[in-house]
């Protein structure tokens, strides 16, 4: 009697139509061989040439790549105490307060987070003569920042679905606290600890407008100089940009998916075989 | 020495840094940013630099940026934009999403992993790209546009047909945008209440007598109100402070509030106006913050 | 067209059939739910789908309550064919396993929920779902939730939602078994006296063979998706047909058996691991040389000390026994080797000194010729 949810397969298309012709035609019209980028004028790859030609395109990806990785470790290693802490702790003074701040930055608007960081960074200038000029470092410190919440959620959140009692069996074997964590609950959210460096990652590699705020002369990372491209119109050198990065990050993730499908398939099979040896 | 700091930190030690480190950093590099933005929006404004003082004379603090943001158009004009923005997306997040998400739980397993991969896939390349790929749609000259106008021009009279459809720069274009960036938000949460339901009530239900639609309204719907309702916050939020959206493809003349925000700041450098704006934006904020977390609260006691 | 009556129950109770199934399969894919089953069962009834999991029980009363279409074969209830009829538009109401309450209504509202789609006044409505709450007692538990009430209480509440709309048959999937114990022989109990209260029919699909005694009034034990056999519990129970249902219901402890020679009632039967020949009631069919199975209950047998004068008798030792209060379970060794097992009622009160028999004693095992059972298939 199970009839097939037309109505919802119908929207499940349109949506994933919705999803994907945007990239589609910016992936197609990366490949135009007409300045005008709105206006097909033949295939052509110039635009990919130009763009590997671009010394300041570079320049903006060596330098958030830099950015991110500095940021998103450090953020993994603060939002990963962050996670335990909240996770593990039950009552610690200011708990309250700590919880309250590891919430507020995912919530914050990106413009408010923005000039609260120039501010602080203006008037600590002022004050005791540091950052006497704003680029890299502050731009790092003020990602680390709003990505290590991230970090702390997903850890906290993995940590609250693992077994408590491995940790107390470590314990009952005789093992410090701080051997446990290393030896035993390290290991186990080791996976959610990845994601998050993934996540942090990521988020440092596009935001642009806490980085505008924080940025100084001559700190370009890529997202600012797209976005100050873009302000000014569709432009065909990012569609080439926009290509590579959605078949980077699209193959990435395929693989990631298809890496964790497999475990999780091998996984069902291996229970089923244990299941079916035990009856 | 060496012996005492190891037992230290075997006692407590280690625990306490774990608390101490990323507390200090968030305290240091968060809050305090974030009350100087509070303090700074109950100064005056000074032509020195930094363009700020706390006045000369009793009570030194002035809430003079407050009564002008109650009075002025411009900001009161741009607050009920955002709202209306962002409260638009919302809802034609909620309209899509929620069949999208109940479709995922009606496909087959296999199915439901790829799909579920390109609902999130967008999450993971740039937000500033998938901004601007729909700046290429939408542009006068567009494939996309034609064709929504040729298709315009097949319906309506002769008189009103148009060369091409006027869809950047207007809070069309803002809403259309936020649709697309934030609709992963609302899915994503909806899917997981979903997902969660048991199929045997629906049976149930249907047993009793109900048909398929009336199943829906009576048995799944009330189910995933948690979903819906973090579903919409995951979406509010975040589009009623947007920036970029609203810069790249709004209408100037008729900013959203975090634009405004940028531009007392930057181009006005106006920082106790911009401060007070943004203090007024938060607490726009918190109300619908506290109808979740209610919420939230209160499936979680229901589980129980 | 005419069902076949069965056995020699009065005509008044078998006019029509109440509910007919006609030669049903259903197939999943490749694999086969359900063979070509034929039942029917009469108006007033607690009738039990019998089986152990995959035997294809729950697949047929789903097809009874329209959640599975039969692949062949049609399902006929009070004279209407089911075929094409969607779950919503039966007169089938059915109590889950899970008892599937809807969590965010409240156990009246649980229970009212069916009778939405009846044409009814509101206040009759309410005096139906206060009479629903009457019938299982859960009047001062009206506005709680589901998950605000005990396992038994929501087992009560699912029943009362289900009977709330007068169905024609109420489908019972597993009904006790997420109830403990002690609770599960009391709700049987209480499962029948609603029955006879309210006169619906129940199906009731189980797995257990003693919840199907005591509830049922006919049952049908189920196998790889066919009825291996219909009837009363006691008929099951004592005139089990094949093998598989004579093992499936209560203990047995079966043999291989030869028929030397078939006088009229009984039959002289050869069973090797006796060493002896046997004297069983014979069944219709049964010719000389043909070999068959000896089921023999433990509760059938006698077991002494001495050996009796006559009747059938088998030597064998003590190599087991449990002590379970009313009664013991003893396993004698057979000469040949075989284990049979014996149960014997302590009717006496007594230390273990006035046991019938002790580890290791040598003793003597006797039954009538009716107790044992021949088994062709």
């Amino acid at each position: 009697m199970r009839r097939r949810p037309i109505f919802l397969i119908t929207v499940l298309c349109f949506g994933f139509a919705f999803f994907y012709i945007p990239i589609l035609s910016m992936m197609v019209y990366s490949f135009n061989g007409s300045r005008l980028a709105t206006v097909w004028g033949g295939f052509s790859t110039k635009w990919y040439v130009s763009l590997f030609n671009n010394r300041q395109m570079m320049a903006a990806l060596l330098l958030s790549l830099k950015i991110a990785v500095v940021s998103a470790t450090c953020a993994t290693i603060l939002g990963t105490m962050a996670g335990i802490a909240l996770a593990r702790f039950r009552r610690f003074r200011g708990r309250t307060l700590f919880s309250g701040l590891v919430t507020a930055p995912l919530i914050m608007p990106d413009v408010i987070t923005g000039i609260s960081s120039l501010i602080f960074f203006i008037l600590l200038a002022q004050w005791i003569g540091w950052p006497a000029q704003r680029g890299f470092t502050t731009i790092t410190l003020a990602h680390i920042t709003f990505s290590m919440v991230y970090v702390t959620t997903v850890v906290q959140a993995r940590m609250s679905q693992a077994d408590r009692s491995i940790e107390e069996a470590a314990m009952d074997l005789g093992s410090k606290p701080w051997q446990v964590m290393w030896d035993v609950t390290l290991p186990v959210i080791s996976p959610a600890i990845l994601s998050g460096w993934l996540l942090a990652f990521t988020i440092s590699m596009d935001e642009v407008v806490i980085t505008s705020f924080t940025t100084g002369p001559g700190s370009t990372t890529l997202p600012l100089l797209i976005w100050s491209k873009v302000k000014l119109g569709v432009t065909p050198d990012v569609n080439a940009l926009a290509t590579l990065t959605v078949l980077v990050v699209g193959v990435g993730v395929a693989v990631a998916g298809w890496v964790l499908n497999r475990a999780e398939r091998r996984r069902d099979e291996d229970a089923r075989l244990a299941y079916r040896a035990n009856e | 020495m060496r012996a005492r700091l190891a037992g230290w930190f075997h006692r407590r030690g280690w625990s306490d840094l774990m608390v101490a480190l990323p507390y200090l950093w968030l305290v240091l590099l968060f809050l305090i940013p974030f009350l100087l933005v509070v303090a700074m929006s109950v100064a005056t404004k000074t032509p020195t630099a930094p363009p700020f003082s706390f006045g000369g004379e009793y009570p030194l603090v002035s809430f003079a940026d407050y009564a002008r943001l109650m009075q002025d158009d411009l900001y009161i004009r741009a607050f009920l934009t955002s709202i209306g923005n962002a409260t638009l997306a919302m809802v034609l997040c909620l309209l899509l999403g929620y069949p999208m998400a109940l479709g995922l739980t009606r496909v087959s397993r296999s199915w439901r992993n790829v799909l579920l991969m390109l609902v999130i896939l967008p999450f993971w390349t740039s937000f500033l790209l998938r901004v601007y790929a729909w700046m290429g749609l939408m542009g006068k000259n567009s494939w996309f546009n034609g064709l929504l106008t040729e298709g315009w021009n097949t319906v309506v009279p002769a008189s009103w047909a148009v060369t091409s459809i006027p869809m950047m720069n207007s809070n069309f274009a803002v809403v259309l945008v936020m649709v697309y960036t934030y609709l992963p938000f609302m899915i994503l949460p909806l899917y997981a209440s979903l997902e969660r339901l048991d199929p045997v009530l629906d049976e149930a239900a249907m047993d009793l007598g109900s048909r398929p639609f009336r199943v829906f309204l009576d048995v799944t719907l009330p189910q995933s109100v948690p979903g819906i309702i973090a579903g919409g916050m995951l979406v509010f939020i975040p589009a009623a402070g947007e920036l970029v959206i609203p810069t790249l493809v709004g209408n100037a003349a008729d900013p959203m509030i975090g634009r405004v925000i940028s531009d007392e700041f930057s181009v006005a450098t106006d920082w106790p106006m911009a401060s007070a704006v943004a203090v007024a934006l938060l607490l726009l904020m918190v109300v619908p913050m506290m109808v979740y977390s209610h919420y939230q609260a209160r499936s979680e006691g229901g589980e129980r | 067209m005419e069902a076949v009556v069965t056995g020699a129950a009065p005509a008044a109770e078998t006019e029509t059939p109440f509910i007919r199934i006609e030669g049903v399969s259903k197939t999943f894919g490749t694999f086969q739910a359900v063979r070509d089953v034929n039942l029917t069962i009469r108006r007033g009834e607690i009738f039990s789908l019998l089986g152990g999991s995959g035997c294809g029980k729950t697949t047929l009363l789903r097809m009874l309550a329209g959640f599975e279409e039969p692949t062949a074969g049609r399902i006929f209830i009070d004279g209407q064919d089911m075929a094409g009829v969607p779950a919503y538009d039966r007169p089938v109401h059915m109590m889950f396993q899970s008892y599937a309450l809807f969590p965010h209504m409240s156990v009246e509202k649980n229970i009212g929920y069916g009778l939405k789609h009846e044409a009814m006044s509101k206040a009759q409505r309410e005096a139906r779902v206060r009479e629903m709450l009457e019938l299982v007692q859960l009047a001062p538990f009206a506005t709680r939730k589901p998950h605000q009430i005990s396992g038994g209480q929501r087992q009560r509440v699912a029943l009362a939602r289900a009977l709330a709309r007068q169905p024609k048959l109420l489908l019972l999937d597993e009904p006790l078994a997420a109830l403990d114990k002690k609770l599960r022989e009391h709700t049987q109990f209480e499962l029948m006296s609603i029955q006879e209260r309210t006169g619906v029919t129940f199906m009731v699909v189980t797995h257990d063979q003693e919840e199907a005694m005591t509830l049922s009034d006919r049952i049908a034990v189920m196998d790889k998706g066919q009825v291996k056999q219909v009837g009363s519990p006691t008929e099951i129970y004592e005139f089990p047909q094949s093998r598989f249902v004579a093992g499936f219901i209560g203990s047995i402890t079966a043999f291989e058996a030869k028929v030397v020679s078939v006088t009229g009632e009984t039959a002289e039967v050869e069973v090797p691991a006796f060493a002896a020949t046997i004297t069983a009631r014979a069944v219709p069919g049964l010719v000389a040389g043909q070999k068959v199975t000896l089921a023999i209950r433990p509760e059938k047998l006698t077991i002494r000390q001495e050996r009796p004068a006559a009747g059938n008798v088998v030597e064998g030792t003590v190599k087991d026994l449990a002590y379970f209060g009313k009664d013991s379970l003893y396993r004698i060794t057979l000469p040949s080797g075989d284990l049979v097992a014996v149960h014997a009622v302590n009717a006496k009160r007594g230390t273990e000194a006035l046991r019938v028999a002790d580890w290791y004693d040598r003793v003597w095992l006797s039954f009538e010729p009716g107790a044992a059972i021949l088994l062709v298939e």
